[in-house]
């Protein structure tokens, strides 16, 4: 019998001709990635020795520029551990900086074939490059700088198969939302993309679905390679990879269609983003004090494009705050480049710097007792943006955008009634 | 045998309940301080050292926060649950907090229920109600990190990490 993907790569970095569900991979991690939240004091742990310092990458991200001594504290750290181990792929706060998972794939460090690590559980982002990433926290990360080695337990596979197209104003985010909200969590499995329907997803929207793959629970979350994601990585990296299909008699745990053209937009009620889908239409009409587009999920040029498209020339409602965060300054620029900072901007949004931000509830968009939030973002949680009194809808950036001007929980679908499919 | 009085929680538990944002960059102590704060304000102080967690399917989705090691701190003896998020069971072998899948477990058991963990035979008892149930076992390597102190007392013995207290000064 053949092997999935996930299986695949893991094989391969073990250095075995097979692997099954229910064994444990003694694996080779090609690349660890560490952030500034991980040199913060309560945490840290003084590393005396390193593998190699070339698969170590260093970001800040969370607390952006530093929003207080401890995080300024956690950045001074970081500086100091990348000067003593003359780490090269430093993102500092400027020009290069950005969320870890969104540098990652700017940069195409997340190479195809290959297996990444970092103590932040949106790590499987890097799954829309066909790599096998993971978030494995603190620990078994500086195991994994120190040894260069991990394991990972080999979870059965689950793959969707896509088909069709997006409706105009449908976003990667329903993708996910009716994913979440159908199947619920994927606790022990990984998720394997594919189909004739991954030729009509941008790569932007891959790496929104591979990213929310983590609120799925799931383990390695991984896309089919294919030639525009492979020109990506080939324009961005000289490092050798080893793109990965699965085999044709692999064995899955289940198989799903998804008929891409079939998808509603969705919100997620507050607190649980798991089987917690509904459509828009269900909470039309729920008053919000702020509306966020951010995070590792939805800090992409697609994410600022149909926000832009959403907002031109109309203005934030009065008492609504819309926050807009990048995923990286490389984003930042493009955005501004493409006149969609200017078009935010003017009406009435709040476009910030790259962090994570609103979205961890650290800085620049915090939210007060028993306010109201929809968010573009990775998690709706019980106090997870502020206050555990506040409440927090998900939804795509369109529908957070027109939520944003009408001062409440709003459908998207007059700002893309002319576009043709 | 450990025996241990039982607290019930419900599906989808994520780590953000166990370990705030707010607390995050605090000392552990306030950490811990701050598990279920959201979810279950006054548990912290209602649950005693060595009682443990029943819970349904999920638990500890989300972040890679250290919450195990906050559940360890404040001395929750195990959790067992339906399912268990893959980053926070790894967090728990590497913090040395034993978290245990056990399928129908959140059927078998009510709160306040003593449960009796046999980690010899890989079965938990009902002493309520006598019902048995399986546990999922734990490869002995990852369980003798569980209930041994975790990952970093292996990393400094092998001369890879510094003891705590030794990190250099900001």
């Amino acid at each position: 019998m053949g092997m999935t993907i996930a299986e695949k790569i893991l094989a391969r970095a073990a250095g075995v001709a097979r692997i099954v569900p229910g064994e444990i991979a003694d694996v080779e991690v090609d690349t660890c990635v560490l952030t500034d939240m991980n040199f913060l004091p309560a945490s840290w742990r003084h590393i005396l020795k390193m593998r190699d310092p070339a698969k170590v990458v260093v970001v800040l991200d969370h607390l952006v520029p530093a929003n207080e001594p401890l995080s300024a504290a956690a950045h001074t750290a970081a500086r100091a551990f990348v000067e003593r181990f003359g780490i090269k792929r430093f993102h500092d706060v400027g020009r290069e900086q950005g969320i870890s998972h969104v540098v990652v794939a700017d940069n195409a460090y997340a190479l195809p074939g290959t297996v990444m690590v970092n103590p932040d559980s949106h790590t499987c982002g890097g799954g829309a490059f066909n790599c096998a990433a993971r978030g494995v926290g603190l620990p078994e990360t500086i195991c994994a700088v120190t040894t260069g080695r991990s394991w990972f337990k080999v979870g059965e596979t689950v793959r969707y198969e896509f088909d069709g197209k997006l409706k105009p104003g449908v976003t990667a985010k329903d993708v996910f939302l009716t994913i979440a909200g159908t199947h619920g969590a994927h606790v022990n499995q990984n998720v394997e993309f594919g189909g004739p329907g991954l030729a009509n997803l941008s790569l932007n929207a891959r790496r929104t679905m591979a990213i929310m793959g983590t609120e799925l629970s799931a383990e390695f979350v991984i896309f089919e390679p294919d030639e525009p994601m492979l020109d990506y990585v080939r324009a961005r990296s000289t490092q050798p990879f080893e793109a990965t299909l699965p085999d044709p008699d692999a064995t899955y745990k289940d198989r799903r269609r998804v008929d891409l053209g079939a998808i509603e937009p969705l919100v997620a009620l507050p607190d649980s983003i798991v089987q917690n889908s509904v459509p828009v239409a269900q909470v039309e009409g729920e008053h919000i004090d702020q509306a966020f587009i951010g995070s590792c999920a939805n800090g992409t040029l697609d994410d600022f494009a149909i926000a832009a498209k959403v907002v031109a020339g109309r203005r934030v409602a009065p008492g609504v705050r819309l926050i807009v965060t990048p995923g990286s300054q490389a984003i930042w620029r493009e955005a501004l480049k493409a006149g969609y900072v200017a078009t935010l901007a003017e009406a009435g949004a709040v476009v910030t710097n790259a962090t994570c931000g609103a979205c961890v509830g650290g800085h620049m968009g915090v939210l007060g007792p028993n306010e109201v939030c929809i968010t573009a973002s990775t998690r709706n949680f019980k106090g997870r943006m502020g206050d555990p009194s506040a409440r927090i809808y998900m939804a795509s950036p369109a529908t957070v955008a027109a939520s944003a001007l009408a001062g409440k929980i709003a459908s998207a679908a007059e700002f893309f009634a002319g576009d043709l499919q | 045998m450990i025996t241990a009085r039982l607290w019930k929680f419900g599906n989808d538990i994520n780590t953000d309940l166990m370990l705030p944002g707010s607390v995050m960059a605090k000392p552990e102590a306030d950490q811990a301080r701050a598990v279920f704060a959201a979810n279950r304000p006054g548990w912290i102080d209602e649950m005693k050292r060595g009682d443990a967690i029943v819970a349904g399917r999920n638990f500890g989705m989300g972040s890679n926060r250290p919450a195990s090691r906050s559940l360890r701190n404040i001395g929750v003896g195990f959790l067992l649950a339906e399912s268990i998020n893959g980053l926070f069971f790894r967090n728990s072998v590497n913090f040395g907090f034993l978290a245990l899948e056990c399928p129908g477990c959140s059927t078998a058991f009510e709160e306040g229920d003593t449960a009796q963990l046999d980690l010899d035979r890989w079965t938990v008892h009902n002493s309520r109600n006598g019902m048995s149930l399986k546990l999922q076992p734990i490869p002995d390597r990852l369980l003798t990190l569980m209930r041994g102190g975790g990952l970093y007392p292996v990393l400094e013995a092998g001369g890879y990490i510094a003891p705590r207290g030794n990190n250099p000064p900001l």
